[in-house]
């Protein structure tokens, strides 16, 4: 029951959250990532620095249990997924997580990204074992594995640099980048895409 | 009205922290798959079985790790797949305290508009395409923008890194083939 309450806030939360930067809207998106606006990367580079220094931070005063870590698995598909979603996200503007909170915002075009979703999602079921068979979901460099090795995690480091004090380092580089970023990279500069979204 | 990038940026990665700190990193594309596993075992009751030692399905994916995901598909009230729909009643929320979505927006976003022009029918065609290729993607990769790129890279986890330059490097080619009109 509490995993459920749980459940409920922080979803809320996050679709909030994701809601009000910005990121629900494809306009937002599209101009992030034709490199017209870049607010909205800087708003997701700072906040993967704040909950990265957060959590280790907190792993290091004994207030985050390492044991919440879950880390994915390398592999050459997670390049060719990437390669795949990125396209997909360009397009439609819309990418898993922020797909469903437009919808709950009330665009009817973020339907029809869920149903082609739940499609595509059903065709990788389906041909699985096909990519399975090809080699390309086996671990590369070890798996489950992090930059830095982190004390008591059950993952292993690619090196043995302390994974704590690596993570505050890098989390503090992404928010450092954060600042760093210019407002553009493309297009005229005080043109359209400065205009706030809607 | 979008939140300036440094209260935002503070407040998204304040609900990562949360995440990791109550219960574990956010992840969503997951949820995709077991809401398909869902319709399709009410369809073929057969689809997820239970066995000694859990849960097991005719399907290798559904299958796979233990049975990890049938056991989601058997068990629709788990952490994971309530914390996405959760998600949408946060999109709704926040929206309507802003005063709502316009019209136009709600059929089709302002820079497609200026791109494509107003057919609806082709901007949901192009979504439901962009669907379809981007859960298929997240799945092959494992996890999403939000599993990989953002739980993944502040974990420090090296597939994070993988994912995130795989999805940057086709991401932005495509937008700026895409949207040359700004809007």
């Amino acid at each position: 029951m509490t995993s459920i309450i749980l459940a409920i806030v922080l979803g809320v939360a996050f679709g909030f959250v994701l809601d009000r930067i910005g990121a629900t809207n494809p306009t937002v998106i599209g101009r992030m990532l034709n490199l017209t606006n870049l607010s909205l990367a800087k708003t997701i580079v700072l906040a993967i620095g704040v909950g990265s220094v957060l959590m280790f931070g907190g792993q290091m005063l004994g207030l985050v249990s390492v044991g919440h870590m879950s880390v994915k698995a390398a592999y050459i598909g997670v390049f060719i997924g990437g390669l795949m979603l990125g396209a997909g996200w360009a397009l439609a503007g819309f990418c898993p997580g922020t797909g469903v909170v437009a919808a709950g915002s009330g665009r009817k075009d973020a339907l029809f990204f869920i149903a082609g979703g739940l499609l595509g999602a059903a065709a990788y079921m389906v041909t699985y074992p096909s990519w399975k068979a090809s080699g390309l979901l086996d671990s590369i460099a070890g798996g489950k594995v992090t930059l830095g090795t982190v004390p008591g995690s059950k993952f292993e480091g690619i090196t043995a640099l302390p994974g704590d004090i690596l993570g505050i380092v890098l989390g503090l580089g992404f928010i450092v980048l954060a600042f760093a970023l210019p407002d553009r990279l493309a297009g005229q500069p005080g043109g359209a895409a400065r205009q706030p979204a809607e | 009205m979008t939140l300036n990038w440094k209260i935002g940026g503070l407040l998204l990665g304040l609900v990562f922290f949360a995440a990791v700190l109550l219960v574990k990193p956010i992840g969503v594309s997951t949820q995709f798959v077991i809401l398909d596993g869902i319709v399709a075992d009410m369809v073929n009751p057969d689809l997820v079985t239970q066995t000694d030692e859990g849960y097991t399905s005719t399907n290798a994916y559904l299958a796979k790790s233990k049975g990890k995901y049938a056991k989601s598909v058997a068990n629709p009230l788990n952490y994971s797949f309530i914390f996405v729909i959760a998600m949408v009643v946060g999109g709704f929320v926040s929206v309507m305290m802003r005063g709502g979505l316009d019209k136009a927006e709600r059929t089709m976003p302002a820079l497609w508009r200026a791109n494509f022009g107003d057919s609806a029918a082709k901007r949901n065609l192009a979504t439901f395409v962009g669907g379809f290729i981007v859960l298929y993607g997240a799945r092959l990769a494992g996890g999403c923008t939000s599993g990989h790129m953002m739980s993944g890279m502040m974990q420090t986890s090296l597939s994070g890194y993988i994912f995130a330059l795989g999805a940057f490097a086709a991401a932005v080619p495509v937008a700026m083939m895409l949207y040359k009109k700004e809007a």
